[in-house]
């Protein structure tokens, strides 16, 4: 569908697997419609042009740069970001109590337990680059892990504690 | 350091020449005195004994960090440190950030920054004392009613026990009690009885990081805020003229188009507001490719690097200000047995940290917020308090996680501008910066040219050594801006903003060498007989600023290669040369033989690959780093690193050694790959492209080995970095007999060969 520059249109997709719908230009990029009209800030801003990998989202289960990714090619179809990893994936022993904040991802807990993040700002990033790759290689070598998180600049330099945390969340996703 | 003034005491005496005030700093361990604590308590029922720590009636434990974390850590080592003297879990306590306060100034600087490698080492006593007094007062408040004596009852897990009788007072039921005592002067534990200081204990602030939920200074949202982009003259020296801002009030969603003056730090420029920062910054776009903003002639003077190099060098022929004399260098070089003559250069450097510069300010008739990530909320407040033509009372600073700092946002351009921006329109606003905006408006890692000479006898022991440095001073751009928040409480802002100014001068007129631009290089540790070091300023117009390690970032590349080059003269193991002359720098030499042994430095090399040492003092701490590289086909790689680090007690050993690594890899991206160069006037390198980071697989392994000291803390943020550079420089000499005597390294490799 060709859409008029410069002029709102309706688009529509799941954002975490809940249907949202925006009336924003179609070239806006979906790393602003995630930020600004959804409220989902998670998701960060680094470079603008895809160099860095801090804006890095799912759409339909391939890891893209959402800063360069318009709006309209969003139309129909999955997102997910950093913010719907909590909870994600079934808790071990049935339903938390109410209030709990949702169970940790593999890969979150092991970012956790590896005290990765230390300001923190490219992690997201780090973590829908490393599920990508895990989905891919569930039991990625360091080759595999060079390959992939290579493309996800970290200024901190916490690359040896995400390899780390990689190899344990293989483990952990691995395992029942 | 002898001779050599800190820069807080070179400031204190600028101001105390500039007019008799006394620069004190008050250690806010006692807030308000006794009346105050007892009153807040009978109002709220909270024991507020500090400007640091809270209980409240239901136990709970507030700590207020007077620091910003950054990722170093600090959160981390305060919560420790406030939940190991005063008895309670850590995950118990909820942090609170500080605002803007006296209070809460930094007592290793004298205001409230983050900064310098200072944290742990300016907390480490008050902090401790302060919570032990807390934990005193609580368990005095239980003996008392109980009617027992102190001394047999004990704290542990927000609990006060009667060991005899075992009987209990949780700390929230003690509060109104505590609150009546006097605050007891208390020691901190003794090492030996520290069940938390000295382990690796996770980091306490890690969530927010990795659920997406931490909200960073461009994450900030309050309501009715606009967004904003400001176009920047696109080269130093321009401003705006004029501006036609029709095609940006066209643009969809776009609500105003200002002129901001800037002055100070900030640049001004042309800001265009709308609703969103997309439509903020297509509005910018419509701008200019309407050629709708003038920003005037191309400025004659520009700085350019290919001409900047030429007047380092020229400026380099004359003698500078001394920061180091020992013996008589010309005569024991005259008539050396050997010697050795070098030219080194270092560039100017961005800090390119991952969040860009941003800030939300909301200005009305007489409030001005602000929440900023910030590394110095005292001064963001002076600075917004002079901008919005307010006083300090009126001013709020929320200060939000920062997604990177390193010295960057010691600057207070960012702040400014949102200020001014807000009060211009009378809505909140957030400004935000786009890498490029980032790249082209920072305040660079200062650019230096190095001359040095050196000789051995014939025995091969150094015996004379010269160093010139040449470059802009970091001090004389921020002795202006620092003086507003360093100024005593009584005095307004714009009699601060004069004096600073005078303070600045004070500096050009080289009353004294910089500080910043000699630190690693006039304190040599190596037992040489004739020495000099010294100084000559040269400003050649490119901002500057404090970047991570500072002068050290430049200098120990300088001398730890320079030292290098000493030791090959002489036809002797560099790590053996170096250990034959610190004998009077015990520290330094610990570091040096405990890198050197876990990397096995006597033992076989790997084929292919080369192996460098260095060691180098900074903010108070010890590093020495061994690298092994390898050179193929013009690619440089670093395989390993071991690094020995002494900064004194350990706070926590896991977030110590993140910070080596961490300094590791930045230092690396800056040793092997980055520049910024300028051609008339414009700032060459505008994205990750051109200004490359170290990716994962260009990362070495990292190996950290602490010393166990009992010397109080010191500085953990920067030393990690000042060794890698010449480790690695040396590591390629050892592999291959080129000597590269600047960085990048991957530049002069492909200029060498």
């Amino acid at each position: 569908m060709a859409y008029p520059r410069g002029v709102a249109s309706s688009f529509s997709f799941r954002v975490n697997g809940v249907e949202r719908a925006v009336d924003v230009e179609p070239d806006t990029p979906l790393l602003w419609v995630l930020r600004e009209q959804l409220g989902l800030t998670g998701t960060k801003f680094g470079c603008g042009m895809a160099l860095c990998g801090a804006c890095t989202v799912h759409l339909d289960d391939q890891p893209v740069r959402a800063c360069m990714v318009p709006v309209r090619e969003v139309n129909g179809k999955q997102v997910l970001t950093i913010e719907g990893l909590a909870g994600s994936r079934p808790a071990p022993e049935g339903k938390a109590p109410e209030g709990t904040p949702p169970p940790l991802h593999p890969l979150q807990q092991a970012w956790m337990e590896a005290n990765v993040p230390q300001c923190g700002y490219c992690q997201s990033g780090q973590i829908m680059s490393a599920l990508a790759l895990l989905r891919a290689k569930p039991t990625p070598t360091d080759e595999d892990i060079d390959a992939v998180m290579s493309a996800n600049i970290c200024r901190c330099g916490t690359y040896p504690r995400i390899r780390k945390a990689i190899h344990a969340a293989a483990v952990k996703m691995r395992t029942p | 350091m002898s001779g050599e003034l800190s820069r807080r005491d070179a400031l204190s005496v600028a101001l105390l020449g500039g007019g008799a005030f006394v620069l004190g700093f008050s250690l806010p361990a006692c807030g308000g005195g006794r009346a105050v604590m007892a009153d807040e308590a009978a109002r709220s029922g909270q024991f507020v004994p500090n400007a640091w720590i809270k209980v409240l009636p239901d136990g709970a434990v507030h700590f207020t960090l007077d620091r910003v974390e950054m990722g170093q850590g600090t959160t981390t080592s305060h919560v420790m440190m406030v939940a190991e003297e005063l008895e309670v879990a850590p995950e118990s306590i909820v942090v609170e950030r500080a605002d803007a306060d006296r209070h809460y100034d930094n007592p290793e600087l004298g205001f409230q920054i983050t900064g310098g490698s200072t944290s742990v080492k300016a907390s480490f006593l008050p902090l401790r004392k302060a919570a032990a007094a807390a934990r005193e007062m609580l368990i005095g408040a239980a003996a008392d009613s109980w009617g027992v004596p102190s001394s047999q009852c004990n704290a542990e897990g927000g609990v006060v026990v009667h060991i005899p009788s075992g009987r209990k007072a949780p700390y929230g039921t003690l509060t109104k009690l505590a609150a009546q005592r006097p605050i007891p002067n208390v020691a901190p534990k003794p090492r030996e009885q520290c069940k938390l200081l000295g382990k690796g204990l996770n980091r306490v602030d890690t969530r927010p990081r990795v659920d997406g939920s931490g909200v960073y200074g461009i994450d900030v949202k309050v309501p009715g805020m606009l967004t904003a982009v400001i176009l920047r003259p696109p080269a130093v020296g321009q401003k705006v003229h004029s501006v036609r801002d029709g095609a940006a009030r066209k643009s969809p969603g776009v609500t105003h188009v200002v002129t901001l003056r800037g002055g100070g730090d900030a640049t001004g420029g042309v800001a265009v507001v709308a609703d969103t920062y997309w439509h903020a910054r297509k509005g910018a776009e419509a701008l200019l490719a309407d050629s709708a903003v003038d920003f005037g002639p191309e400025p004659e003077d520009a700085p350019d690097s290919v001409a900047i190099g030429k007047e380092l060098a020229e400026r380099a022929r004359g003698a500078g200000k001394p920061a180091r004399l020992e013996g008589d260098f010309a005569r024991a070089f005259g008539k050396a047995a050997k010697t050795v003559e070098a030219v080194y250069e270092a560039p100017h450097l961005a800090h390119a940290t991952m969040e860009p510069m941003n800030c939300t300010a909301h200005v009305t008739e007489d409030r001005c917020e602000v929440w900023a990530p910030t590394q110095a909320p005292g001064l963001a407040r002076e600075v917004a308090a002079h901008v919005a033509g307010m006083s300090r009372g009126q001013v709020q600073i929320h200060t939000t996680l920062l997604g990177g700092g390193f010295g960057r946002r010691l600057v207070q351009d960012f702040v400014a501008e949102a200020v001014e921006l807000s009060k211009a329109i009378g809505k909140p606003v957030k400004v935000v910066w786009s890498r490029e905006d980032d790249q082209a408006h920072d305040f660079y890692r200062p650019r230096s040219h190095h001359v040095l000479k050196g000789a051995v006898d014939a025995a091969g022991h150094p015996t004379a050594w010269f160093h010139r440095i040449v470059g802009p001073s970091i001090v004389s751009h921020v002795a202006g801006q620092w003086f507003y928040a360093m100024a005593p409480p009584w005095m307004p802002t714009f009699m601060a903003g004069l004096l600073g100014s005078s303070a600045a001068a004070t500096f050009s007129s080289n009353v004294m060498s910089d500080d910043t631009s000699v630190e690693g290089a006039a304190d040599l540790p190596y037992a040489i007989e004739h020495l000099r070091v010294d100084y000559r300023e040269h400003d050649p117009g490119v901002p500057v600023g404090f970047w991570r390690g500072v002068g050290h970032s430049h200098n120990a590349f300088v001398t730890e290669s320079f030292i290098d080059e000493l030791a090959h003269l002489a036809g002797k193991d560099p790590y053996l040369f170096r250990r034959q002359l610190l004998g009077k720098a015990p520290r330094h030499l610990g570091v040096l033989d405990l890198a050197a042994r876990k990397a096995g430095w006597h033992g076989p090399r790997e084929k292919g690959l080369g192996r460098g040492i260095a060691v180098h003092e900074a903010f108070d701490s010890f590093c020495a780093q061994v690298a092994d590289v390898s050179v193929e086909k013009g690619v440089i790689r670093v395989h390993r690193v071991v690094c020995a680090l002494d900064c004194g007690f350990v706070v926590n050993p896991d977030v110590v050694a993140a910070q080596v690594e961490s300094a590791v890899a930045f230092g690396l991206s800056a040793a092997l790959k980055q520049e910024i160069t300028l051609k008339a006037g414009r700032v060459e390198q505008t994205n990750f492209h051109t200004f490359p980071v170290l990716r994962m697989h260009e990362m070495p392994k990292v190996e950290v080995h602490l010393v166990d000291s009992r010397e109080p803390p010191t500085g953990v943020g920067e030393p990690g970095l000042p060794p890698i550079a010449p480790a690695v420089a040396n590591a390629i000499f050892a592999l291959t007999g080129k000597r590269l005597r600047r960085t990048p390294l991957e530049a002069a490799w492909k200029a060498a060969t």
